[in-house]
């Protein structure tokens, strides 16, 4: 097992890395990134998990269940301003591949827009669960369906805010590799979290619709 | 707030009152002023010798990896003395408090502690001891030795780094405050549903446990994917996965388990938290709550986190034994294949902590199959170490006794593993001190492999070795207290003695009660000598300075650069050709060649952002257990704003010029050689790469 013959000459060796090689700044970043993304990802695996602990009927304990309050049509709003959000992302970039400043602030503000927007929408949908008196200390399966897309939702509030963030270094920095490194992260960030939405919206809204 | 807050509550300081600080506590209050007294003392000396300047530039702001690894390595010691504290105290009420006409004393009934004072330390003693004790010390480790041996000047995200290691002081420091203001849990490490409700647990104790482990998860996330991204992307040119050292490897699948796991836990505290706080019914015992979900979801971290303790251990025997029998690691496929498997393996068998949950002859019979598969590559991994030693040259010094010791451990630990996995067993000793007994032979492996460590790695560090004859000392002391203290406890578990007993009903249980004492007081010794050990090895560090290659049969990279090791790490990135370089190098007499000339390198500056982020946490942590809303919002605005106009300075880092560089490595060169020539001893020997047999030493050079 352990027979590792030895193929290199000594004699002939390299021994040190004398053409200096320097690690690539933003493929590091992006994949520390992606490896937190990744723990993210887990996060909201265990939510969903707990969701689908608590939505048997015993879990709502008499009280409303999904079934009685959510509304597909007005959700598939809320999926549409996000995904919308990811296309103007998307715009910007490719606008970042021909250097254009102004291309990427515009599509980071489109995506800022339509973000706030399904913010909005989320908020209001709360606020009228809330005046209906369902709240998550309604039920086991309420504190479920609460929690699982509010926390999608505070990501949301968090990738706005570091939309913000990105708008005004890009404008007082321009493209550097810290700040196209962050767009990269950025972009990955608000893609991930469209994806937690086509599920959040399929197993909560429209099976909760359904059941 | 939804919920209904018993006690007092005011809007500026929420929950916190004089008569939460335990004054009249006979056991607390004297050691409050002991700690007090201790800490004017300890900054008393600072400022009188003028180190804060030196403090501040040196350890507080930096972001080099082998200072924050030691960093680590010092808050896991501490903490690990404070866990060891704690388990003498369990030891001493369990031997006092035996029978219906035991005595009683500081208001207990039976003893010296009352129930509620015992389930506060035995709850600290567990998450203490594996969270704040061997994670961070594990840590640490990785983080010291892990860029060294990939041949990087330092990891993946220097600030990400130092960040990391101040969320987990925070953590150890929140634990800290809680012996002095307010309680802690009373209710096991891992709790249990619905007793951490508020309705069953109104003080501050579960809000304490939970901010001190969501902290650590934080902290531990970060550290595992910069460890992660460190492995991935920093090695040295060369250094093929094939040829990365088995600590490494053990680090990157600890790290995955990290990375994977730990989220699971956060979210499980997230919701304790929602019912706690927003009067949520996740884990409630009406209202459409599961119990049973809330174990779950922590076993499923929590038996991850096992392995995510037990492997980077296991790393570090892998580079003990091969050096103290300077052979070749054998089997290092089979090695790196079994780690893996191990962190596959991992997320399987969580069910197996509570098999008594009922859940049926499928699921347990499932369970227990996968827990009996971590067995198979645990045994690959014993019969390598073995294969290393046999016909190797072996060196009984103090890493190596240590590094043997976790081996026999290891048997103990995995074979009452093994028995515990087998349900109609389990359902016998469930909840029994056999269990106890058993995870303790588990975590015992771990404090072996990091006493090994500290031995093997300290003078790469420091510059010198520890002293062999306490070192040695030490390690027969704790040994002896392993044997008196667990053999005992296998032996009450059997007969029946269950776990957390601050009462004992059965007199026949005194006298092995009495030699658990004997061995306690006996690891009390050891943990003497270890403060000999590093009073003795600092007083004569001069005389035990060592050079690069402070064994003179290592393998791995970071014995090729200086002990200490410069804050570069390398001069020039070493080219890697083979799987064990140095080992390779030195066989071919190439080993003591230099790089021909310098270049310029690129080394991130130091900050205290990242302090002052742990302290933020810190403030925003003991905020949320007493509900200060507005210090919470005011210490969150905080964070999010100092991480905000740190990402708009950046850290564009500074340049060292070639020249520079190479006064630098002169110069240590030429302390090395002072260092050689005192000795008379230049440490000649090495081991063949592709041979099992160990190889000829010019033996007349020792």
């Amino acid at each position: 097992m352990s027979a590792h013959a030895s193929t290199v000459d000594p004699k002939k060796a390299e021994l040190w890395d004398i053409h200096h090689h320097s690690h690539d700044v933003i493929s590091t970043r992006t994949l520390g990134y992606f490896l937190y993304l990744l723990s993210d990802g887990m996060l909201f695996a265990t939510l969903f998990a707990a969701y689908g602990v608590l939505s048997y009927q015993h879990s709502y304990f008499g009280g409303p269940t999904p079934a009685e309050f959510v509304k597909p049509w007005y959700t598939f709003g809320q999926t549409i301003a996000l995904f919308l959000s990811v296309l103007a992302y998307g715009f910007g970039m490719n606008a970042l591949k021909h250097k254009s400043k102004s291309g990427l602030i515009n599509g980071m503000l489109a995506a800022f827009v339509l973000g706030v927007i399904f913010l909005v929408l989320d908020i209001h949908d709360m606020s009228h669960l809330y005046s209906m008196g369902i709240t998550l200390a309604s039920s086991g399966g309420m504190s479920a369906f609460m929690v699982l897309t509010q926390v999608h939702a505070t990501h949301i509030f968090f990738g706005l805010i570091w939309i913000l963030v990105m708008i005004a270094q890009v404008m007082t920095k321009g493209f550097t590799e810290e700040t196209v490194g962050r767009l990269l992260t950025l972009r990955m960030f608000w893609h991930l979290q469209a994806v937690i939405w086509v599920f959040v919206y399929i197993f909560v809204y429209l099976w909760g619709y359904i059941s | 707030m939804l919920v209904d807050l018993p006690g007092g509550w005011s809007p500026l300081l929420g929950r916190l009152a004089w008569s939460q600080i335990p004054y009249a506590n006979p056991i607390l209050a004297p050691l409050f002023v002991a700690v007090v007294i201790g800490a004017i003392i300890i900054l008393g000396l600072i400022t009188y010798y003028g180190k804060w300047t030196y403090l501040w530039k040196e350890w507080l702001t930096t972001v080099d990896h082998k200072k924050l690894g030691v960093m680590y390595i010092i808050i896991g010691l501490v903490m690990l003395f404070r866990g060891f504290i704690d388990g003498l105290m369990i030891r001493t009420q369990q031997v006092w408090a035996v029978g219906p006409h035991s005595s009683g004393v500081f208001g207990s009934l039976h003893g010296y502690l009352t129930p509620f004072h015992f389930g506060q330390v035995y709850s600290a003693h567990g998450l203490i001891m594996i969270l704040l004790a061997a994670t961070p010390l594990l840590v640490g480790f990785m983080n010291i030795i892990v860029p060294i041996q990939v041949g990087a000047r330092d990891m993946a995200y220097p600030y990400l780094n130092a960040l990391g290691l101040w969320i987990t002081a925070a953590a150890a420091a929140l634990i800290m405050i809680s012996l002095f203001v307010g309680d802690f849990a009373h209710n096991g490490w891992f709790e249990y549903a619905p007793i951490f409700e508020l309705q069953y647990s109104p003080g501050v104790g579960v809000d304490y446990w939970m901010w001190t482990l969501q902290l650590v998860a934080l902290g531990t996330t970060l550290g595992g994917i910069n460890i992660l991204a460190t492995i991935i992307k920093m090695r040295a040119p060369g250094m093929t996965w094939g040829k990365l050292p088995i600590f490494v490897w053990t680090s990157l699948a600890a790290n995955v388990i990290a990375l994977t796991s730990f989220p699971a836990l956060q979210v499980a505290l997230g919701l304790v938290a929602a019912d706690r706080y927003l009067g949520a019914h996740f884990f409630t015992a009406g209202m459409g709550g599961n119990l049973m979900l809330y174990t779950n979801l922590f076993w499923i971290w929590g038996h991850p986190e096992v392995y995510f303790v037990i492997l980077p251990a296991f790393g570090m025997m892998s580079e003990i034994f091969p050096t103290f029998s300077e052979k070749p690691l054998f089997g290092y496929i089979t090695m790196v294949l079994a780690s893996m498997a191990i962190a596959g393996v991992s997320w399987l068998v969580w069910l197996h902590h509570f098999f008594t949950m009922g859940a049926g002859p499928f699921v347990n019979t499932a369970f227990s199959v996968a827990t009996m598969l971590v067995g198979i590559p645990t045994g690959v991994k014993v019969f390598n170490w073995a294969f290393t030693m046999y016909r190797g040259r072996l060196t009984f010094n103090a890493a190596m006794l240590w590094a043997i010791g976790a081996l026999f451990l290891l048997l103990v630990g995995g074979f009452t593993g093994m028995m515990l996995a087998i349900p109609a067993i389990n359902y016998m000793v469930h909840n029994s001190v056999f269990v106890v007994a058993h995870f303790h032979s588990m975590l015992l492996v771990i404090v072996y492999a990091i006493f090994g460590s500290v031995l093997y790695w300290f003078p790469k560090v420091f510059g010198f070795k520890l002293d062999e004859f306490w070192a040695k000392t030490m390690f027969w002391l704790f040994s002896a207290g392993t044997v008196l203290v667990f053999v005992p406890m296998y032996m009450l578990g059997f007969m029946g003695m269950t776990r957390r007993l601050e009462y004992v009903f059965d007199t026949g249980w005194q006298s092995y009660l009495t030699v658990m004492e004997l061995g306690i007081v006996v690891y009390v010794f050891s943990v003497l000598a270890f403060f000999i050990l590093l009073y003795v090895s600092v007083r004569d560090h001069a005389k035990n300075r060592v050079g690069a290659d402070a064994w003179g049969t290592s393998r791995s990279l970071e014995w090729m650069t200086h002990s200490p090791v410069p804050f570069y790490n390398f001069a020039v990135l070493p080219h890697i050709n083979e799987r064990d370089e140095l080992a390779w190098r030195r066989q071919h007499g190439i080993d003591q060649v230099r790089p021909e000339h310098y270049e310029d390198i690129h080394m991130p500056n130091n900050t205290g952002v990242a302090i002052i982020l742990g302290g933020l946490t810190f403030v925003l942590g003991f905020a949320l257990t007493w509900r200060i809303w507005w210090l919470c919002i005011v210490s969150l605005l905080a964070i999010i704003l100092l991480m905000i106009i740190r990402s708009f300075k950046g850290d564009p880092g500074y340049i060292i010029t070639g020249a520079e560089l190479q006064r630098m490595e002169e110069e240590a060169y030429r302390r090395e050689a002072q260092v050689l020539d005192s000795h008379h001893s230049h440490p000649v020997s090495g081991g063949v790469v592709g041979n099992a047999m160990a190889y000829q030493r010019n033996d007349s050079s020792k």
